[in-house]
């Protein structure tokens, strides 16, 4: 008598979300393979095998904009978890104003990147900045912080790591929390010191925060676009620029199918880099 | 709290002072600044106070473009919240009762939407395709189809903490699965929700690189693209485009001293294994 009941959780649930996702995301992303392959005017598109690939691994400034990206994502993933990791331990240790210093961290990650952008901008100026003219108090020459060819690249890491390190720091504070206070109180009774708590109940403890920070800034700095583009533009000349200001050059002017094909490795690089590290810290989690 | 603790606080606080204050002073300073004053770039008290009028230039400027700008970037996060609320509790809460040989696919999916990177140039195809190009609900669109992963990951493990038996009890009242999801299941899901309202509004208000790819066009400015425009017209007036700053720097500073707790929740959602 009782038919086959419909179950309550019904398929076409996830049909508005799929229809979106699938139309802006997954299309585009489908097409991009082979967009990449063609002179493409919007309209029209030629095929013309991998000739953008090859311009690409040709000119030597768009090799540099993938160089810069793979320096300028490791830079800012590393510097962001050490330093991530230390500012969650001193604020974790009962100091004075922790909450409010909390707070003053990771303020900076909620604020519009353009406007961070141009604020440094200001205060890196060559001579009227306030970073020089700090460091001229102390004696030091600064140097011009976003228009030297060879530090531009630096500059701008440093401008995201101020600005990310308080996301780092945020979940490395959860993944302490997490740690039982057990293992530190053993860890004193068998007399060792701070210095050895830390790198042998802390560092490997906290692992999972670890592997979502690296893993979290990694895909942020590959990707990594506004930032670069509100202070340098990829500049001067081409020295500060990454995957994603690239694609947006050619963009801009015009060659569709080269940036593209810019897209194309950009995806393959992220996840070249991605799939490895994350099965090779999951393998690890098995270990431990 | 030993003496040790307090004078590494106060050191601490110092510091912090120094590196992660001074750059919003900086920006409130130059703000309240004459255009003279401002131009020299200094660290500095501000002589004369020009708050008003700096702030009336700032509005007034290019027949009041930033008021657009902020209608704009409102409804935009507006209308993207709101579906992401909606959508991505549907499929969060399907995938999370259902078990079947579809949920590895979407999940696969989601991980996808949160690692591959847009390919912006197909996705402008599509767009004009569709006669969405360079329109505000196309633009909304697109922050729903890049922003679903992130709420269908965090619905999703929150939906496992709601037992099942609150489903069935509403079934055997003869409830239809819609009337399930909206009346019972969606009301229970207040606490993601809301963490997901402030952190999708932030990322959604902030974000530039989508507008300026999606979205070009005088009519269609968003806040941070003003912001952006601003930065070659106000070449000379630092005073006016510091005051855009301060204006734009404001909504994240309110919503961060109201919604602390949620904000942390949903940052760290991801993070630590859950």
């Amino acid at each position: 008598m009782a038919s086959r009941q419909k179950s309550p959780y019904p398929y076409w649930f996830v049909l508005p979300a799929a229809v979106v996702f699938v139309t802006l995301f997954l299309v585009p992303t489908f097409a991009s393979f082979w967009f990449s392959m063609t002179r493409w005017d919007l309209f029209e598109a030629h095929f013309i095998g991998w000739d953008n690939y090859h311009q690409f691994f040709k000119e030597p400034f768009l090799v540099q904009g993938l160089v810069n990206t793979l320096i300028y994502a490791v830079l800012t993933s590393a510097s962001k978890s050490v330093l991530g990791l230390l500012l969650a331990v001193l604020l974790t240790s009962g100091i004075l104003w922790q909450g409010f210093l909390r707070s003053v961290v990771f303020f900076p990650v909620l604020v519009s990147t353009i406007g961070i952008g141009i604020t440094f901008q200001a205060l890196m100026h060559p001579t009227k900045g306030v970073i020089n003219i700090a460091l001229a108090y102390v004696g030091i020459d600064g140097p011009s912080w976003l228009s030297d060819p060879g530090l531009a690249l630096y500059s701008v890491a440093f401008i995201d790591l101020w600005k990310g390190v308080g996301l780092a720091t945020l979940i490395y504070i959860a993944g302490l929390a997490a740690i039982a206070p057990d293992y530190y109180e053993a860890a004193r009774i068998d007399g060792a010191t701070r210095v050895q708590q830390f790198w042998r109940v802390t560092v490997p403890l906290v692992r999972p925060a670890t592997v979502t920070v690296i893993t979290l800034s990694l895909i942020g700095g590959l990707r990594s676009f506004d930032i670069i583009w509100a202070t340098t533009r990829g500049g001067p000349g081409f020295s500060s620029d990454v995957l994603a200001s690239v694609i947006y050059k050619q963009y801009q002017a015009g060659f569709y199918g080269l940036a593209t094909a810019g897209n194309v490795i950009l995806f393959m690089l992220i996840a070249i880099i991605i799939l490895p590290l994350t099965w090779w810290f999951n393998r690890r989690e098995v270990d431990l | 709290m030993t003496p040790r603790q307090r004078n590494t606080g106060l050191i601490a606080t110092a510091v912090a002072t120094v590196i992660f204050i001074t750059p919003f002073l900086y920006i409130f300073f130059m703000a309240m600044k004459t255009k003279k004053e401002a131009a020299l770039f200094l660290f500095s008290w501000p002589s004369e106070w020009h708050f008003w009028a700096n702030l009336t230039e700032v509005i007034q400027a290019r027949n009041y473009m930033l008021l657009l700008a902020y209608f704009n970037s409102t409804v935009i996060t507006v209308g993207a919240v709101t579906m992401l609320i909606i959508f991505g509790a549907m499929v969060g809460y399907v995938l999370q009762r259902r078990q079947s040989g579809w949920n590895r696919v979407i999940y696969g999916l989601v991980l996808a939407g949160l690692i591959v990177p847009p390919a912006v140039v197909p996705t402008i195809w599509v767009l004009q395709g569709l006669g969405l190009f360079k329109t505000i609900h196309g633009m909304v669109l697109i922050q729903v189809a890049y922003g679903l992963a992130f709420s269908v990951l965090l619905y999703r493990s929150f939906i496992g903490t709601i037992p099942r038996d609150l489903d069935e009890a509403a079934r055997i009242d003869g409830a239809t699965p819609w009337q399930i999801f909206f009346r019972v299941i969606l009301p229970l899901l207040k606490p993601v929700t809301v963490t997901l309202i402030v952190v999708q509004s932030i990322a959604i208000f902030n974000d530039f690189t989508n507008p300026l790819y999606y979205l070009p066009g005088k009519d269609n400015v968003t806040v941070q693209l003003t912001l952006f425009n601003f930065q070659t017209q106000f070449q000379s007036q630092f005073n006016l485009l510091f005051m855009n700053i301060l204006l734009v720097t404001i909504p994240p500073l309110l919503v961060f001293i109201f919604f602390n707790r949620q904000i942390v929740a949903g940052m760290t959602a991801g993070g630590v294994k859950g």
